[in-house]
């Protein structure tokens, strides 16, 4: 298996481009666990880890652009920690600090699993995903990106390059259910923000379909929100929990949540 | 010359000191060597063709592609066996490699050695097998009117009671007194567990190299190094003195390493390329490496009178013990034998069977049968004080057992057994008052998941006491050698290396035995020589809770007699002068119980007992259903402590394993398949989940034996599940007869 390092964003996409088949690395979270469990046995990888421009975030006239290579202890820290904080509250409840030190944004939407926790605190605020390519730059909903489970619209040639979020202000929040207290993939999770401003209430549910949902609703809807998420999702039965306990947890986490983001 | 200064008084690395691991600190920096960091020049890596069926013919087997692949040096299976097909810890119904049929998911049926563990997993691949599935036997209520998953009823004509149906592995009966005794009232119960896996993180794995004249050492990670080469010498057709076994670094035990793993596996790799062969197994593979803690399904009934006391107990225990016997007979009958819980009681009758099923195999675990049955016991015992209206803790102390008392078995306890100043000071330790609210989420159900705030979450108090026996039981020859060399170094002091087979598993007893014989020879320049079966006798297994006491009477044995013939030869050595002398230690001699009844037939059935009272305070979120435990008090009646510190690592470790039983650790299974061999989905506590502990040892030193210590890794275990779920009952109200507790059950359960 070979190993490519671009050390800037255009020798990446080149390489991209002329090995399609290259897998993308950042943290490896995923990538080396399905190595490790000969799951894939990829004829390439491309190290995106050298790549500065994949880095950190930046805020552009009130627009954040969070870099592919985002760790999710950077996601927890002040002042981004602030700007979205359901998906700082969701950071802190991914893995242990080992992977969160190397756990990245850009690689949670490249698995696209639907217990993906950045997915859902990003589906409340809008963001859209940056794909580049050497034919060019195109933006998607992120809605539009998670296509199925474990499934994305990245092209072969494409890399996620960053994700864009115009903050909403809203009051949000991270909730997310597993029988233990930390390092465990969610049974089911949920975010949920409050938008006084837009009237609407917004919440992403995780692992409670085949991919993560968005469920919206007009601000005077509370009462009714916590049904409509739990009737929204489509749950499956498996060895981490039933689908009657998940659709009742999210019944719980909006109706927790609702109260969180209103008073 | 020996001078008067090897002779000084010692301050520190005696018996009852807290002494400092020797395998603290490279455990800590990583430095350690497990036995999966074994290597030797030009070794091979071996792998393991696994069944994918739980239960299946196997027609045929073709390894004509696997065997011409690059890097292959081997691809074996039955047919290369050398000597006998089969063995077994206790009976030899478990084949070296399949032949005939798959009984269990995962059972091994061939394996390749490669230049490249790549290359193996590859070769493995190419192997052909042809299965005709056969009808699964996997509930255990049907398995004894199924076809027979053995037709050679292994375990039948070992002076168990008769019980000729098909897949029974042990039907056993304790009858005492009147078991029809009534009482002023009677509560019933219907208990359940879940299978749970050691989970102990340094994979199977181990090296074996030919010696070149037709034997083999075999490097591994075990409990017993002597049964392992008892077991694999036969196979192999060798003689023992052909195969020796060496401990290599162990990764956790907890009885999952009582069973042969892959130490055959490598050592025919190993004769038949005539070069070293490494051995290793993934997550995955691990959880069909080894066996694991029985499931249960109990039905109990307790009688008590008014006051209190209890009347008469019946229970009925059904175990599931997978494929192959394994040590479930005697699993079944320690889960009969302490089933009562450590309550003198004067009417009993207690059925425990076992059964041969397609599902996982099982055998020993930690807590040893008495996990399953103090779980149902203790529901039973706050049900029972409900029902009186009394103290749950009170209700304990009318009942509780000590010594002079009988065991239902009819055993009369001649030791130490202070189970009521357990319970006391136990329940004497003051429970921490509730926190607050607003804290972080984090110091709430659900943790880092901050699912609430407070919302839902009711607290909850609970109680348990368990006990179990120390050692091995029923009659089994049990016994540790030690070997002491004293000799004197270039500058004439006196030095002295100890030999002894004790597997050093994580529990500590290699402090254990350089403290025995630093107070014995009074001496501080003590070594202990690497565990092999090449240097000295078996030293028993390290389990049972008997590690700590045999090797403590073995080395103690042999210091003594290196000291006497050291006063013989005038209490000094010359330069490059030795003793070297070897002494076998046996406990009090056990006798078998009578078939029918479970009666003693000698004086007593078990060496001796420990136990241990444990208080748990949980905070449950009972709309979601999830569980922090916020605290822990116990009390462990110890004997008395070689290391303490070393003793309340054990009671922590004991009590989170216990407590992963109670919340979270099951191995799943479909049709006999586990569907969540990963640490991603077979999940143990974190720090998060594991509250402080808060520990008592109670020291009353046990009359025979050395030191008068007992064994103290087990308690633990044994008392903690139910402790745990006395709480989780106290929080929600509800029954909670099954472990691991799902949130479902909390959520959906009536209450
Ligand atoms: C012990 C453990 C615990 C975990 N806990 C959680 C958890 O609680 N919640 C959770 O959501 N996840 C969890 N994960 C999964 C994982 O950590 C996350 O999905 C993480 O976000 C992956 O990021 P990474 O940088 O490590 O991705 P990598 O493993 O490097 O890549 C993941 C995928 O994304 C692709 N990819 C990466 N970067 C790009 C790019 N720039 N363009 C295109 N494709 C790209 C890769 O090719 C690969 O398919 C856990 C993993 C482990 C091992």
């Amino acid at each position: 298996m070979e190993v490519f390092t671009p050390r800037s964003l255009a020798e990446a996409l080149r390489l991209k481009a002329e090995q399609p088949s290259a897998v993308p690395i950042e943290g490896g979270t995923d990538v080396m666990v399905e190595l490790n469990f000969d799951r894939a046995r990829p004829e390439a990888l491309l190290n995106l880890n050298e790549v500065a421009e994949l880095r950190g975030w930046s805020r552009d006239n009130g627009l954040l652009r969070l870099g592919a290579s985002l760790t999710y202890t950077e996601a927890m820290a002040a002042p981004l920690s602030e700007q979205l904080p359901a998906l700082a509250e969701a950071s802190r409840t991914v893995g242990s600090p080992q992977i969160r030190n190397r756990g990245t944004l850009g690689g949670n939407l490249g698995t696209a699993s639907p217990a993906g926790d950045a997915l859902p605190p990003l589906l409340v605020e809008a963001a859209e995903v940056e794909l580049s390519s050497v034919r060019g730059v195109r933006t998607l909903a992120l809605e539009d990106f998670l296509v199925g489970p474990k499934r994305n619209a990245l092209e072969a040639d494409e890399l996620i390059t960053a994700v864009l979020v115009q903050p909403s202000g809203a009051r949000q929040t991270f909730m997310k259910v597993g029988p233990r207290n930390a390092m465990v993939i969610a049974v089911c999770s949920l975010a949920v923000s409050v938008d006084q401003e837009r009237c609407e209430l917004r919440a992403a549910y995780g692992s409670a379909g085949p991919v993560t949902g968005l469920v919206t609703a007009p601000l005077d809807e509370v009462d009714s929100f916590p049904e409509r998420v739990a009737e929204a999702a489509s749950p499956i039965d498996d060895v981490r929990g039933s689908a009657r306990y998940r659709r009742h947890a999210l019944r719980v986490l909006a109706e927790r949540g609702l109260q969180r983001c209103l008073t | 010359m020996s001078t008067p200064a090897t002779r000084r008084k010692l301050e520190l690395g005696r018996v009852g000191e807290s002494v400092k691991r020797v395998d603290a600190v490279p455990k800590v920096t990583g430095e350690f060597a497990y036995s999966s960091d074994l290597f030797a020049a030009g070794m091979l890596w071996g792998h393991t063709l696994r069944s994918p069926h739980a239960h299946a013919r196997i027609l045929s087997i073709d390894i004509s592609e696997a065997v011409g692949l690059a890097g292959v040096h081997a691809v074996l299976t039955h047919d290369d066996v050398p000597g006998d097909k089969r063995y077994g810890l206790e009976f030899p119904d478990q084949p070296v490699l399949a032949f005939d049929r798959v009984r269990y998911f995962g059972e091994p049926v061939a394996l390749v050695a490669a230049e490249h563990p790549e290359q193996a997993r590859r070769a493995a691949a190419a192997i052909k097998v042809e299965y005709e599935p056969l009808e699964l036997v996997v509930d255990p209520e049907l398995a004894a009117d199924q076809p027979a998953i053995h037709p050679q009823h292994w375990t039948q004509g070992h002076g168990y009671r008769d019980d000729p149906r098909p897949n029974v592995v042990r039907d056993m009966r304790i009858e005492r007194g009147d078991p029809d005794a009534r009482a002023d009232v009677s509560v019933e119960g219907y208990y359940e567990l879940g299978i749970q896996d050691q989970a102990f993180l340094g994979p199977e794995s181990g090296l074996a190299v030919p010696d070149g004249e037709g034997g083999v050492d075999i490097y591994v990670a075990t409990q017993w190094l002597h049964v392992d080469r008892d077991q694999v010498a036969p196979c192999l057709n060798l003689s023992r003195e052909q195969v020796r076994i060496h401990l290599a670094g162990v990764g956790g035990a907890f009885g999952g390493r009582e069973d042969l793993s892959m130490q055959l596996h490598a050592a025919m790799l190993a004769l038949h390329t005539n070069r070293p062969v490494k051995m290793v197994y993934n997550r995955e593979e691990s959880f069909f490496g080894h066996v694991h803690r029985h499931p249960g399904r109990i039905w109990a009934e307790h009688r008590a009178n008014r006051d209190g006391k209890l009347v008469c107990v019946r229970m009925r225990i059904l175990l599931d013990g997978g494929a192959y016997a394994s040590s479930s007979t005697a699993v079944t009958s320690n889960a009969a034998s302490f089933a009562v819980g450590p309550y003198a009681i004067e009417n009993a009758l207690i059925e425990s069977t076992c059964v041969y099923t397609n599902n996982p195999p099982c055998g020993a675990m930690r807590g040893f049968g008495a996990v399953q049955t103090c779980f149902a016991a203790e529901a039973q015992m706050d049900k029972l004080a409900a029902e009186l209206g009394m103290d749950p803790v009170e209700l304990r102390l009318r009942n509780a057992l000590a010594s002079g008392d009988e065991l239902p078995t009819g055993q009369k306890i001649t030791g130490s057994m202070p189970v009521e100043e357990v319970i006391r000071r136990a329940a004497a330790i003051p429970v921490p008052d509730p926190e607050e609210l607003p804290r972080d989420p984090i110091r709430l159900p659900g943790g880092a998941g901050n699912t609430t705030r407070g919302d839902g979450v009711q607290r909850g108090v609970g109680f348990a006491v368990g006990f179990k026996n120390i050692g091995y039981s029923e009659g089994f020859d049990d016994y540790t050698a030690a070997r002491v060399r004293l000799f004197a170094d270039t500058d004439g002091d006196l030095v002295a290396e100890i030999y002894c087979a004790a597997a050093e598993v994580g529990q500590g007893v290699t402090n254990v035995i350089l403290q025995t014989a630093r107070t014995e020879l009074e001496l501080e320049n003590v070594m202990l020589a690497p565990g092999t079966t090449g240097e000295v006798g078996s030293a028993g297994s390290a389990s049972a809770s008997r590690m700590t006491w045999m090797a403590t009477g073995a080395v103690q044995a042999a210091c003594r007699a290196v000291r006497d013939e050291l006063d013989r030869r005038g209490g000094g050595l010359a330069s490059g002068d030795e003793i070297d002398l070897e002494r076998i230690y046996r406990h009090p001699r056990t006798g078998p119980l009578e078939p029918e009844t479970g009666q003693i037939t000698t004086e007593r059935a078990h060496v001796s007992f420990a136990a241990a009272a444990m208080r748990v305070v949980v905070e449950v979120d009972v709309d979601l259903g999830l569980t922090r435990v916020v605290w822990i008090g116990t009390a462990q009646d110890v004997g008395t402590a070689v290391n303490p510190q070393a003793v309340y690592g054990q009671i922590e470790g004991g009590t989170a394993q216990g407590l992963g039983l109670a919340l979270m650790e099951e191995i799943q299974t479909r049709d006999g398949l586990i569907t969540n061999a990963s640490f991603t989905d077979y999940l143990i506590p974190t720090a998060l989940d594991m509250p402080p502990v808060v520990a008592e040892l109670v020291e009353h030193p046990e009359p025979e034996a050395p030191f008068g210590v007992k064994g103290v890794g087990e308690p633990p275990t044994v008392v903690s599940t139910a402790a745990v779920m006395s709480a989780m009952r106290a929080a929600t109200g509800r029954e909670l007869n099954r472990v691991p507790v799902k949130p479902d059950d909390i959520v959906f359960s009536g209450s």
